[in-house]
């Protein structure tokens, strides 16, 4: 088979060029400041809340989905309905939309005069501008991994599956809890991964309904901008390179737990 | 498929299947279709003359006309990336290749801000590179090629990432067959694997230069925000939104969702037609 070196050159010369040297940087830069500074940004209570909104929202947010999107997706596998199919390719909507046009909509929709937000604002409670607003704009952005995570492995369920539980005497609830749950379950930790991953760097769908508010509604990539604003490179650089840390490192346990889900759910 | 939906040992309770149903189709109302609905709305709020005024005045076309050019080099770019480093995984092994297939996907997993904040690292006014560039006359960082650096980064993995599996399940059989009746590399290239690959291709094209036209928080890193000579549509979405110029913001906005729209429904014919040469790529 010919072209072995051309193309593993070029993959590897392209990869440096926009991938490796890119993230050289972002993990030397942060030291140039020296120690101390890199921990004064890490530690400085703005970015510690920046930090805990961007990875707790983006959490919430994933679970929420992680609950309505396997509901979507048997919805969609298991019963007929008009429109099913259209509702379908829907789903992939905020895959297409760009973020900045979900986020300026999801303001206009949540906020105090929106036509979801003016439902709330008699009883005082604000969606948009708080915390709860950029659970909104991450919910949007995640929801569709969930659901295409689940679906192909619901549609290839063998239906004698459940057909024997049910032979056997298996009341419907049990046969759902015992054979469905089990085979869906390392894809619903998948697509919990991909809709955290997304969501914790997620910004132009959130920083118009966010008010960007410092330490209360204020998410880590917008703290980056401010900081590259301020022209602090190091500063920019540590918070980028914690929050790019941190999510590797959860996306890598949540990968270990499915890797075990999978094998136990095979024994 | 019809079949398995009416076994009767698959059949939930009506109440339970309507209720389901009916959550189901509120969470994808309310979640998705009532934002998609808004920016139509809200475009046309005040008439059509406001919308037109609002797409029509220069900085929006132009806006629109850089928004095609970075798509029209970071696309072709990574399209041809995608096929080479599919090429390279799934037609030889090699020592760290499962490394490379990983690090292919890393940018997905990457803040879109990091994305454009690496270039200011490199290529900024104080950057590893800047000065040295600048000294030359490149400037890169409030310029479109800084622009085409970060879209690139945020979309390098898509086209890829649709290739492998299909070219992984193909093999190299018909490729081999080619060489042994005497093609040379590009003629095979061009005559047995591009045929193959082609709908799977143009899917992986088509969701990248989705990306590439919407992307907002790497180029609005890089960009400057310069109306009409570094905005791309997303970011004059933004920079209308923060003058309260609502109407028009929206109306930039829809257009960018009729281009959403088209993208969902050409996805979704070749979802329909081109299956088998898809490798069922469902997931994204």
């Amino acid at each position: 088979m010919p072209g072995f070196w051309p193309a593993l050159g070029f993959t590897l010369v392209y990869l440096s060029f926009f991938l490796f040297l890119p993230l050289a940087a972002l993990a030397l830069r942060p030291w140039e400041a020296g120690l101390d500074h890199v921990w004064g940004v890490i530690s400085h209570p703005r970015t510690v809340a920046a930090l805990k909104l961007s990875f707790g929202a983006a959490f919430v947010a994933a679970c929420i989905n992680a609950v309505f999107g396997t509901i979507v997706a048997w919805v969609l596998v298991r019963y007929e309905f008009p429109g099913r199919r259209l509702l379908d390719a829907f789903v992939d909507l905020p895959f297409a939309l760009p973020t900045a046009v979900a986020g300026i909509s999801l303001a206009a929709i949540y906020a105090p005069n929106g036509i979801i937000g003016s439902l709330f604002a008699p009883f005082d409670i604000q969606i948009a501008f708080t915390p709860f607003g950029v659970m909104i704009a991450l919910i949007f952005v995640g929801f569709p991994f969930v659901v295409r995570s689940i679906q192909p492995v619901l549609e290839d369920l063998e239906v004698e599956v459940e057909e024997a539980a049910a032979t056997l005497g298996a009341t419907r609830l049990r046969t759902i809890l015992t054979v469905v749950a089990p085979a869906i379950t390392p894809a619903l930790i998948a697509g919990f991964s991909l809709a955290f991953a997304r969501a914790v760097g997620e910004y132009g769908s959130v920083i118009f309904i966010a008010g960007n508010l410092p330490n209360v509604s204020e998410i880590a990539p917008l703290l980056i901008v401010i900081r590259l604003e301020e022209f602090d490179y190091a500063g920019a650089a540590a918070v980028g390179l914690v929050m790019l840390m941190v999510s590797l490192l959860i996306l890598l346990v949540l990968n270990v737990v499915q890797t075990r889900v999978a094998s136990r759910g095979r024994a | 498929m019809a079949a398995s939906r009416a076994n009767p040992a698959r059949r939930d309770p009506p109440w339970i299947a309507g209720g389901l149903i009916g959550i189901a189709l509120l969470y994808l109302a309310v979640v998705l279709l009532l934002p998609l609905f808004t920016v139509f709305f809200e475009a046309l709020r005040r008439g059509v003359e406001p919308f037109l005024e609002g797409i029509a005045e220069p900085d929006a076309i132009a806006a629109m006309q850089l928004t095609l050019l970075v798509a029209a080099i970071a696309v072709p770019l990574n399209a041809v990336f995608g096929i080479a480093a599919a090429w390279a995984v799934t037609k030889f092994e090699f020592w760290g290749k499962s490394a490379l297939i990983t690090l292919i996907d890393l940018p997905f997993s990457i803040s879109p801000v990091i994305s454009g904040l690496v270039y200011v690292l490199l290529y900024g006014a104080h950057g590893w590179f800047g000065p040295a560039l600048d000294a030359l006359g490149i400037k890169v960082i409030f310029t479109v090629t800084g622009i085409v650096l970060a879209t690139t980064l945020v979309t390098l993995p898509f086209v890829a990432r649709e290739l492998t599996p299909l070219m992984q399940s193909q093999g190299s059989d018909e490729e081999a067959a080619a060489a042994t009746l005497g093609a040379g590399p590009w003629r095979t290239f061009f005559l047995v694997t591009l045929p193959n690959i082609k709908w799977a291709l143009m899917y992986g094209v088509l969701l990248c230069t989705a990306r590439a036209m919407g992307e907002f928080g790497a180029v609005a890193v890089v960009s400057g925000h310069i109306r009409g000579k570094t905005a791309t549509m997303p970011l004059h979405v933004e920079i209308l939104y923060n003058e309260y110029s609502f109407v028009a913001a929206f109306a930039v906005a829809s257009l960018l969702a009729l281009f959403a729209l088209v993208t969902l429904a050409v996805k979704t014919f070749l979802e329909a037609q081109f299956a088998d040469e898809l490798a069922a790529q469902r997931t994204r």
